[in-house]
């Protein structure tokens, strides 16, 4: 009955617990769990004829296609993929890889529209890829356990944890017969998934847990039914760095002490590299790459898989240059391919004489360099935003009488031509204080100076005059941007909306000059948002930005919907952006990992309070707060900022012929 | 004495200030009564201004239209002083309001009855013709929802799901007078008027019922596809819950909560809809008790009408506010905490 979670122990092979085993040609069941240190290997060697069992998890040359206005628009293309007991495999792409698809097709779970053309999926042997949804429905749970990727929204709001996970147990779990024993099931599996206090939150809703907690409700609910077999989806994209550490470390965990098999989907491909044995590259709904972390790490094959190398922020070892210096240098290794290549611009003064340093010394230090010498030069002038004694809070109405304490105190001081880096995960207040920065909100206490007048004192209309200095560029440029404009109209839009422009043909120029500013050419101008990716469409809400030539730019996470290498590209824009036209940026982010590409300074907020600030190779390498080393502890991808080569525990996959890239 | 009274009101007051400042649900309940009593109020001020006020002179609506020119001098100073037209209109109004708190709308003019009375006698054969008319259009349109969103035949769901927009199409007249023809005339299943036994109520609860099925359905298909698509779905479906078994465990009560507010409107849809199949099928009813009052130019009675209809309307929707948090925790918790400000939440 009640066992301790540890014990968890993989049931007997697939074939032998599925109802619909005579379909398969069984292995014969495994008499005992695998042992955890060696996880991988065992269960070849117990079988019968001692050949190597089949893999958990075999797509071979699978072919998805999805029915798009009468048509098919193939999203999986010929892809083949692998998981062995014990085995912990990343599947990386960016978004429309077709990594998703890949997985939902597995389980059975893609859309009605969508129809597996060819190719077939194995669990352990078994065929099941036109198996009936009734029948697949015998396999989830039980053999093969989901977790799914935003669990804000992958739990039902209306019942309780504890309910839900129940019902994992009983669609899955015979042992448990009767209501206590599913109970008692369902909380050893809340404990497993690392709830410390599993009783109390049997009895929630899923509204009242952090998005960590329900992540780990999901997770006990893949485990309830027992599964030899995990696939998750993204299960960290909606969670702050820190909680993915912890729960990626978890799912290391059971991989290791229930010996069960594990498939994780990511875009991050530096999560991949700190988890997994091995490593399937996924681009256009084709794997264009497959091979052992270390490997993958170290002699990557395919140009796509190193430019997401290139472009993953934990492999630049400090801030990034002006593409103009970069030219100058021809030496820096880490540009990421197809990264904004801008109209010759002048170049800055200091680049030249902190060029040979870049290549030698640690990196930091001398990336600093550049954006100090200007700062100092301007130490005369009042700095562009100096914000002093910030409160905001929020009331709670109801019980208690609490408040959100947004703002609770928060000084900042940004020096004219410098990129401060505004640091925190959610409900630090980082995007209040954006907001307050250029009067969105207005602060219940504190003074703001932007370049020497205080914005909180003035009239609707002085502020006004302030904001055509002063621009923001939103998070989200999907939303953001109006979906009936054409790119030619946003930009113009606050030309003419501080009456900026005289005429048509002035209008048409400037906007022309922004548009081409961020590196896209005159055909973009009749373009709608709808017709745009997003990063293009990003680069857009930063032509609208810098139209007005503002002097300072607030930009809250104007990075964070975006893939890596767009992510990669548009940093690259902003520093080019700024060593062009000496703009002062407020960049908010939730990514430490990110901030370190850009930033002059760096202040860490955390519940409305900031722990620390200072010159960003000071917060980076010797970190004062707890808190500050916290967050860089969780940022993936240490193998490509240390040493290159890993020390595994794990034994690397014997797996690896069969499963050519294509 | 004035001033212990005033001094109780006042502790009175603040207590009741209190209760409702610490609890939300006191809060809740104010804000939801408050609402419905408003209604109630604001519709019998909106018809006292309309039938008391703005006619020239209300005795010309008392009398037979053929006669007016014969009641004159002393005779018209006598019904204008009986019903109180001699009043300023604020007097008048807040007499009557007075009256009315105390469910007293005065007297029909044509029976002359009480007007409570009246409506007492009519009332439930109405609410129970409106109820049965409900359940109906609910069970039509969980019936085509749940068929729409289980069946796997692409056919079948077109199908079932262009009905209900049929269903808005067609007038509640044409309802009656077709299944008049077929079931009544034609067949001869069922009577084609009256008010006695369950059978005479089959038409006239068809006839209310087909017409705001449509609606219900519409909102319902759309919600249970919305559900059906939702990310939790997914979850369930990995646990290994077969469609069936998703169909009724998650989607139907999540999808269901909608359904709830549409109901309670179309709840008073289905008493205003009296007036006309009570009308066809010569029923008794508020809904005929109307139509008289209106052609006879009943003016306390058409008062009392409205503002009754009004009131079962509040109420009725005031029973959907009530009950909605007892049915999705979600609502429940923001109740308690009122709303965080977007971006404020930790």
């Amino acid at each position: 009955m009640s066992t301790s979670p540890m014990a968890l122990a993989p049931p007997p092979e697939f074939p032998a617990t599925a109802p619909v085993r005579s379909a398969a040609p069984a292995p014969s069941p495994a008499p005992e769990p695998s042992p955890p240190a060696e996880p991988s290997r065992p269960v070849a060697e117990r079988t019968p004829a001692d050949q190597p069992a089949p893999p958990l998890l075999s797509v071979t040359d699978l072919s998805v296609d999805y029915r798009v206005q009468g048509g098919w628009f193939p999203a999986v293309r010929e892809a083949s993929v692998a998981v062995e007991a014990g085995e912990f495999v990343a599947i990386v792409g960016e978004s429309g890889s077709g990594k998703t698809t890949l997985i939902h097709a597995a389980l059975g779970l893609a859309p009605a529209n969508a129809r597996v053309r060819s190719g077939a999926i194995r669990f352990s042997g078994v065929d099941t890829t036109r198996w009936r949804d009734d029948r697949m429905a015998r396999i989830r749970g039980n053999y093969v356990g989901f977790i799914p990727q935003d669990p804000n929204t992958s739990l039902n709001p209306t019942k309780r944890i504890g309910r839900q996970v129940v019902e994992a147990v009983a669609f899955n779990d015979r042992a448990h017969p009767g209501a206590a024993g599913r109970r008692s099931a369902a909380i050893e599996a809340l404990l497993a998934a690392g709830l410390t206090d599993p009783e109390r939150i049997f009895d929630q809703y899923p509204h009242e847990l952090s998005g960590g907690m329900k992540q780990r409700a999901l997770i006990a609910i893949a485990l309830a039914g027992k599964p030899k077999l995990i696939l998750a989806d993204e299960p960290t994209s909606a969670l702050d760095a820190t909680i993915q550490k912890v729960i990626l470390d978890h799912l290391e965990h059971l991989r290791e002490t229930l010996g069960i098999g594990l498939a994780l989907v990511t875009h991050d491909l530096a999560v991949a590299l700190d988890r997994s044995d091995r490593i399937v590259v996924m681009k256009d709904g084709q794997v264009v790459e497959e091979g052992r972390q270390a490997d993958i790490l170290e002699h990557a094959k395919h140009d796509y898989t190193r430019q997401l190398l290139a472009a993953t922020p934990a492999r630049h070892p400090g801030r990034l240059l002006p593409s103009a210096d970069q030219a100058g240098l021809g030496q820096r290794q880490d540009v990421p391919a197809g990264a904004a290549v801008i109209e010759p611009a002048t170049p800055q003064a200091a680049a030249p004489a902190t060029a040979p340093a870049i290549a030698t010394a640690p990196a930091i230090a001398a990336a600093a360099a550049p954006a100090v010498a200007p700062a100092a030069a301007k130490a005369s002038q009042p700095p562009a935003i100096a914000a002093r004694d910030l409160f905001k809070h929020y009331p709670l109405r109801g019980k208690g009488g609490g408040q959100v304490r947004a703002l609770d105190g928060v000084d900042l001081v940004v020096p004219a031509g410098t990129v401060h880096a505004i640091v925190g995960e959610s409900g630090a207040g980082k995007s209040t204080l954006a907001a307050a920065l250029v009067g969105f909100t207005a602060p219940d206490r504190g003074a703001i100076e932007i370049e020497g007048r205080d914005i909180t004192r003035l009239s609707r209309r002085e502020l006004r005059q302030v904001r055509r200095h002063l621009q923001y560029v939103f998070q989200n440029p999907n939303t953001s941007l109006d979906p009936r404009f054409t790119v030619e109209r946003l930009v113009a839009e606050p030309l003419q909306a501080f009456g900026l422009v005289k005429s048509r043909s002035e209008s048409r120029e400037r906007v022309r000059a922004s548009v081409r500013a961020v590196a896209l050419d005159d055909s973009y101008l009749h373009r709608t948002p709808a017709q745009l990716s997003g990063g293009q469409r990003q680069r857009v809400a930063i032509a609208r930005a810098l139209a007005l030539r503002p002097r300072v730019v607030v930009l809250d996470e104007p990075v964070s919907a975006l893939d890596v290498s767009v992510q990669a590209q548009i940093l690259q824009l902003l520093v080019d952006l700024q060593a062009e036209l000496g703009l002062t940026y407020v960049f908010v982010s939730h990514d430490i990992g990110v901030v370190k590409l850009i930033a002059d300074e760096i202040t860490v907020m955390k519940d409305g309070l900031v722990v620390e600030s200072g010159p960003a190779g000071q917060v980076l390498n010797r970190p004062a707060h707890p808190y500050t080393r916290q967050l860089l502890e969780a940022v993936p991808g240490r193998d490509l900022t240390q040493a290159p080569s890993r020390q595994t525990t794990t034994p690397p996959s014997h797996h690896t012929t069969s499963h050519h890239t294509t | 004495m004035p001033k212990a009274e005033s001094s109780v009101f006042a502790r009175w007051r603040a207590s009741g200030a209190r209760l409702i400042q610490r609890h939300p649900v006191a809060r809740y309940l104010t804000l939801k009564v408050g609402r419905a009593v408003f209604v109630i109020w604001a519709t019998f001020t909106a018809t006292f201004v309309l039938l008391y006020v703005f006619p020239a002179d209300p005795v010309d609506l008392l009398v037979d239209p053929a006669a007016v020119g014969q009641v004159r001098g002393e005779l018209r100073e006598q019904l204008a002083a009986t019903y109180g037209f001699d009043k300023p209109p604020l007097e008048q109004y807040l007499d009557r309001l007075g009256h009315a708190l105390t469910g007293d709308f005065g007297n029909s003019v044509t029976s002359g009855k009480p007007v409570g009375h009246a409506i007492a006698e009519t009332l439930p054969h109405t609410l129970v013709l409106a109820a049965l008319a409900l359940g109906a259009a609910l069970l039509i349109a969980f019936a085509l929802a749940v068929g729409a969103t289980a069946t796997r035949r692409p056919w079948l769901r077109n199908f079932l799901t262009s009905l209900p927009s049929a269903a808005v199409s067609i007038p509640s007249f044409m309802v009656a007078i077709l299944l008049l023809q077929v079931f009544a005339f034609t067949f001869g299943w069922f009577p084609a008027f009256g008010d006695q036994g369950w059978r005479t109520m089959v038409l006239p609860v068809a006839t209310l019922a087909l017409p705001v099925s449509g609606p219900i359905a519409q909102l319902l298909i759309r919600s249970f596809e919305a559900e059906l698509g939702a990310s939790y779905i997914a979850t369930s479906r990995a646990k290994g819950a077969t469609r069936t078994r998703i169909l009724t465990g998650d989607v139907f009560r999540n999808a269901s909560l909608p359904a709830l507010t549409i109901a309670g409107i179309v709840f008073g849809n289905l008493i205003a809809g009296s007036v006309i199949t009570e009308t066809v099928f010569s029923r008794q009813g508020v809904g005929r008790l109307t139509q008289t009052a209106i052609s006879s130019l009943d003016v306390p009675l058409v008062q009392g009408v409205v503002v009754l209809v009004a009131a079962a309307f509040a109420a009725i929707n005031l029973a959907v506010d009530l009950l909605y948090p007892l049915l999705d925790p979600r609502i429940r918790v923001s109740l308690a905490q009122g709303s965080a400000p977007a971006g404020a939440s930790a």
